[in-house]
């Protein structure tokens, strides 16, 4: 058993010889969610000091793709955020289809929106898991989660080629039509899913121990949100109400009907972003029936050739990406490849609050605060 | 909350009742097979199954799935490869290529395609599997249908730089062997192939016909010319 953290001033003021503990954690430490590194300044166990470093995985994205034609650089977005490439391809895409101005076909439309839906439950169902494993529990809720998710990767390898690096989306549609049968068994999928979430909330949401763990742990108050440019399920785990999906209604997601899950705000806790995360796969769910139910036959892309000079002009696409607002800024200049190519990775953005939820806490709530914020250091670095 | 310890227990029913499934439900058991939606006898039945003969891979045998994409691959019709090679050296693919990994080097003089034109073909054509990410663009931007994707898995090779680089006569596959792996794709290319020709020829056909008709014409208005002339005198 611990015992409780001396008082760091009281030991000084008894004369006694203390000093704050300086460790690094990571970069490879298993709670760290890829190569990233936490300086951290202890007092005893509490918190006084955090400093994330990153750009360990930095890759040169952004201009790497302002070297290369417009349709090049779309396999590369698939690697920014490595568990959602289906949804960093419909950002690209967007951005560039407002360059261009391509009508992109109604079945496309759809399977867009199922694609990013089905990308949405694959985030959020292997990111729970996560949480749940920088708390500790080990193993079972993780594997859980990825059979499921590979459920729905398999769906992805069916129609695109891939498992996880999908390349799918092109400008003005996809690039290919999904093979025969393979909505029918997206359908079964969807059917089962409640069961499965079913399952998941039973073995997790009551938990003694996940409660006393997270709730009131890394509060993050709504002005804070607001102010550091916080989006997606963070944000409205603090208790905005603010989804680009509703707010946009990009794409066609003006016909389905869903509901925004956001919180009152009083906490904005760890808990709250684990629960709203759940209730999001529901009404990804729910979109999901309906697009599977009214998707029309018809051609999968408009009419774009291969390597195309949009007119100078800027644009800037973005989608409610699972983990926040995911946008793309391009500036053409006429040629074949971009002038400026920009992302706005919500990863990076959501984790500049990190040091104000960490401050104060313990250190091993560090883990799960860092968990709960859904990060992918592919995203970060670029 | 009702009892402490309550939500535990009932997350451990969810883990029991997991544990206990994975011996009778046929589902859980297999959970682990990756390509569980496909019929049975398509799957390797035992692992005395394979490989049938010497040097025999499992993805020859098996079409795993019909968009799986590994490295790309050069086409040529039925033929001598060399003879009936697609490619032309036109370079759009090692421009385009990502990360760029591919090398051409063009001929220097032309030879009979498989139509019998005169055409250019790659003296040498590289890809760097090492570096290669499986994109598809390349198949996407070439203007004549020539390169494709493999989905060839077994690579492993004990030579790390030369056994990745992957010249032009391993990267040379049939026609008949695309239509094996990827016979959907294959199908509608070659239909689309089709079409192209047909709709080159018939235009060619009508610029022909419509050159000979002007020409007609023209034979017909100086022979009237020539008429009204002789009716003048
Ligand atoms: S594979 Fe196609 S694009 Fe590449 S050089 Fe040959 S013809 Fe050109
Ligand atoms: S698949 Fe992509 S990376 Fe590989 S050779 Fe083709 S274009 Fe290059």
């Amino acid at each position: 058993m611990t015992t409780a953290a001396p008082n760091y001033e009281l030991l000084q003021q008894e004369g006694l010889e203390t000093s704050l503990l300086e460790i690094s954690m990571g970069p490879h430490h298993p709670s760290t969610h890829g190569v990233f590194r936490m300086d951290v300044k202890l007092d005893g166990e509490t918190v006084v000091e955090l400093r994330p470093v990153f750009g360990y995985l930095h890759r040169n994205h952004e201009k790497l793709a302002e070297n290369m034609t417009y349709l090049s650089s779309m396999p590369f977005t698939d690697r920014l955020d490595y568990f959602n490439s289906m949804t960093n391809n419909w950002a690209y895409a967007l951005a560039a289809e407002k360059l261009i101005e391509v009508e992109v076909p109604e079945r496309a439309e759809y399977l867009r929106v199922i694609m990013a839906e089905l990308t949405r439950l694959v985030n959020h169902v292997t990111l729970v898991g996560f949480f749940v494993n920088d708390l500790g529990a080990l193993g079972t809720p993780l594997m859980y989660a990825f059979r499921e998710r590979e459920k729905i990767l398999d769906l992805f390898e069916q129609a695109s080629g891939a498992r996880m690096m999908c390349n799918y989306f092109r400008f003005g549609g996809l690039r290919n039509d999904v093979p025969e049968g393979w909505l029918d068994r997206t359908r079964e999928l969807v059917d089962r899913f409640p069961a499965f979430l079913d399952e998941y909330e039973q073995l997790l949401c009551e938990n003694e121990i996940i409660l006393s763990r997270t709730q009131g742990v890394g509060n993050l108050s709504r002005e804070l949100a607001v102010n550091a440019g916080i989006t997606g399920p963070m944000l409205r785990a603090s208790g905005v109400n603010y989804d680009l999906r509703k707010v946009d209604a990009y794409g066609i997601y003006d016909r389905f009907k869903f509901r925004v899950p956001y919180t009152d705000g009083d906490t904005g806790d760890c808990y709250d972003r684990f629960m709203i995360r759940m209730l999001e796969m529901r009404e990804s769910v729910a979109i999901l029936k309906q697009a599977l139910a009214d998707i029309p036959e018809g051609d999968i892309i408009g009419k774009v050739s291969k390597v195309f000079k949009p007119k100078p002009a800027e644009a800037y696409g973005r989608i409610e990406g699972p983990k926040g607002e995911l946008g793309f800024y391009l500036i053409a200049d006429g040629t074949t490849k971009p002038y400026r190519y920009r992302v706005r990775p919500p990863s990076l953005i959501n984790l500049t609050v990190l040091r104000d939820m960490c401050l104060g806490g313990k250190i091993a709530d560090a883990c799960i605060i860092l968990g709960s914020i859904d990060i992918v250091l592919g995203e970060v670095d670029r | 909350m009702s009892i402490l310890g309550g939500g535990i227990f009932k997350g451990m029913a969810v883990t029991l009742r997991n544990f206990v499934g994975s011996y009778f439900s046929k589902e859980r058991f297999i959970t682990t097979n990756e390509y569980s939606w496909r019929p049975e006898s398509e799957l390797p039945q035992s692992i005395g199954d394979y490989p049938k003969e010497e040097g025999e891979q499992l993805s020859d045998t098996t079409t795993v799935n019909h968009y799986s994409r590994n490295f790309p691959m050069l086409l040529h019709d039925t033929g001598e490869p060399m003879d009936t090679i697609r490619c032309v050296a036109c370079q759009i693919c090692e421009r385009e290529c990502p990360p760029q990994c591919i090398y051409i080097e063009k001929s220097t003089e032309k030879k009979e395609n498989a139509d019998g034109k005169p055409q250019f073909y790659p003296a040498k054509f590289d890809i760097d599997v090492s570096v290669c990410m499986s994109c598809q663009i390349c198949v996407e931007v070439c203007p004549f249908d020539a390169i494709v994707m493999n989905s060839q898995f077994e690579l492993s090779t004990p030579d790390r730089f030369g056994g990745l680089l992957v010249r032009r006569d391993d990267l040379l596959k049939s026609n008949d062997y695309y239509h094996k792996i990827h016979p959907q794709e294959a199908a509608t290319r070659d239909e689309r192939m089709a079409a192209d020709k047909a709709a080159k020829e018939a235009k060619k056909k009508a610029a022909a016909e419509k050159a000979k008709a002007a020409a007609e014409a023209k034979a017909a208005a100086a022979e009237a010319a020539n008429e009204s002339k002789e009716d003048t005198e």
